[in-house]
């Protein structure tokens, strides 16, 4: 039984008379223990999504289940009581600016009322688990954006979610911040078995940590799968442009008008051995490298090329069919694409 | 000056400070419920009422638009019936109180209004109530705001027990009137103005101590 099972989703908003539809048809399943990405360019419809898990937004159609529960079938209460098994951190930390950095972790408990004493205790295990034991005692203004958002994990984890919502949780930060925040929730994942739904427009975020990953484009679902897989072949033109930016779509047109382009994706062990040169060596053709670049993916390096072809349809072929051989995943790349 | 004078100089600051100190402790009594209540059923709020909002919103304005002068001589068969006389400074209360009132719950909502949506979304994610929301979240977060706006509605109440002197209200402004305005006592009128002014001045000084000190954001 998936985790978070998503069901023909819609959701439409009433603005200024007129009907928005931000989400429409998603279905989706999330296993136990998954890192699931949701990638989409900002407005397209990937927060209300994440907020649709824990019904902070009703759908307007389609149904969202967890653990098998259909949230719709329940009450007001037991719904409030779903939500505080469900963790949730959001871009701007939305810490209480208030209260101090163990009162803030404390906070959920609270409201479930937890006794105090007891709070305290968790509070400071979860700080130590996010490696802020010692700021218990600091208000969050005089944390930088890392520590507050470590701070908003070890107070979404307080009840004992089996379930994390990351909406935009690193936008807000540095390379390295997020770099850290990342690694922390992969050890959160690993250790604690969470099962974590990250919300992110980065494909750099997916890359680093998920294992299968959901592109939404303008309120659809247009891929879903293992992260290896759609990294290799990206079928949609948002997965494609996610992946490899959007210059490559402006590519002078004239320049290469002629020539045919072909991504190839390295796995690691053919990341150790020439191919490139192995083939201009063997079919003595020139190719043209348009773009290079690796990526760690799970923790795997893949590597990614776009290469131009010097023209003739049969030595273009006996190329690819050099690189396919050499274990390499071959795609054409569209015109302009 | 003679020992009669700052008797009764004495016992017109404690006339003040009861008046003041009393409608708006009675003032938030009744507005800081009706602000919340403002802020709840409002279009953004945590439970949107359009009828409630504009119900609430219709009699605070129109409380807010009559002159305090014209509201305190309004009232008088009202205070009468409540109080049993409209003169004296405990009469004062209920003109100062259903002035404040409604003050006090526009300034509740604003304060409100400004905490953060981001963090009643992260409270709701956790499963709060409605409730605990206000309780818990709004009215923490919203502390220093608040405490802000307390001292400036006591400011204000304080001004306002002074102008009900010219109906017999009692306290300094009550003697402010009598001497200073009636007998041509300038010296009298001038002592009353001063202390008045030092009450106003200990009063926003300390608010604003206080309102810094439960204020956690700043470094």
């Amino acid at each position: 039984m998936s985790v978070i099972e998503i069901k023909n989703l819609t959701k439409k908003f009433e603005v200024e008379g007129h009907t928005v539809t931000a989400l429409s048809g998603i279905n989706l399943s999330v296993e136990k223990g998954d890192i699931f990405g949701i990638i989409g360019m900002s407005g397209a419809g990937k927060s209300t999504l994440v907020r649709s898990i824990n019904y902070l937004e009703k759908p307007t159609e389609g149904h969202v289940l967890i653990d098998g529960v259909n949230l719709e079938e329940l009450s007001e209460k037991e719904l409030r009581k779903k939500r505080s098994q469900i963790g949730m951190i959001f871009q701007n930390f939305n810490l209480l600016e208030q209260k101090n950095v163990i009162d803030n972790v404390c906070f959920p408990l609270e409201i479930s009322g937890v006794k105090k004493k007891e709070a305290r205790q968790k509070a400071k295990d979860l700080l130590k688990l996010v490696g802020l034991e010692e700021k218990e005692k600091a208000y969050p203004s005089q944390l930088s954006g890392g520590q507050k958002q470590r701070v908003a994990i070890a107070r979404a984890l307080s009840t004992n979610p089996q379930i994390l919502l990351c909406d935009e949780a690193t936008s807000a930060l540095d390379p390295q911040t997020t770099a850290s925040i990342l690694g922390l929730l992969k050890k959160i994942n690993a250790d604690l078995g969470i099962t974590i739904v990250i919300i992110t427009h980065q494909m750099s975020v997916v890359t680093e940590v998920c294992n299968k990953v959901a592109i939404i484009d303008s309120g659809r679902l247009v891929e879903v799968g293992d992260v290896e897989k759609i990294f290799e072949n990206p079928e949609s033109d948002a997965a494609k442009e996610l992946i490899s930016g959007k210059e490559i779509r402006y590519t002078p047109v004239q320049i290469l008008n002629d020539v045919k382009r072909i991504r190839i994706v390295f796995q690691e062990n053919s990341a150790y051995e020439p191919v490139i040169a192995n083939t201009i060596l063997k079919l003595q053709a020139p190719v043209n490298i348009l773009r290079a670049d690796t990526r760690n993916v799970n923790g795997k390096a893949i590597g990614e090329m776009i290469l131009g072809l010097p023209e003739g349809e049969e030595l273009q072929n006996s190329i690819i069919e050099h690189l396919q051989n050499s274990g390499l995943f071959v795609a054409e790349v569209g015109e302009n694409e | 000056m003679n020992e009669q004078v700052i008797k009764m100089l004495l016992e017109g600051i404690k006339d003040t400070l009861y008046m003041t100190f009393g409608s708006v402790i009675i003032g938030y009594a009744v507005g800081l419920p009706l602000g919340i209540l403002l802020y709840v059923s409002s279009e953004k709020g945590l439970r949107p009422n359009k009828v409630i909002y504009h119900v609430f919103d219709f009699v605070c304005n129109i409380i807010r638009s009559i002159p305090f002068l014209i509201l305190l001589i309004l009232l008088i068969p009202f205070t009468r019936l409540i109080v049993g006389q409209s003169y004296g400074s405990t009469a004062t209360i209920v003109p100062l109180v259903i002035c404040a009132a409604p003050y006090i719950a526009r300034v509740v909502e604003s304060s409100l209004n400004e905490v953060d949506a981001g963090v009643i979304e992260a409270a709701k994610s956790m499963g709060a109530s409605n409730f605990q929301i206000i309780t818990k979240v709004l009215l923490v977060e919203a502390r220093t705001s608040l405490l802000t706006g307390f001292t400036i509605t006591t400011g204000l109440l304080l001004g306002y027990s002074a102008m009900s002197g010219t109906v017999g209200g009692g306290g300094l402004g009550d003697i402010a009137v009598r001497y200073g305005y009636y007998r041509w006592q300038t010296d009298i009128m001038f002592v009353t103005v001063i202390l008045l002014i030092i009450i106003f001045q200990i009063i926003q000084n300390v608010g604003t101590k206080i309102s810094l000190k439960a204020d956690h954001r700043k470094r």
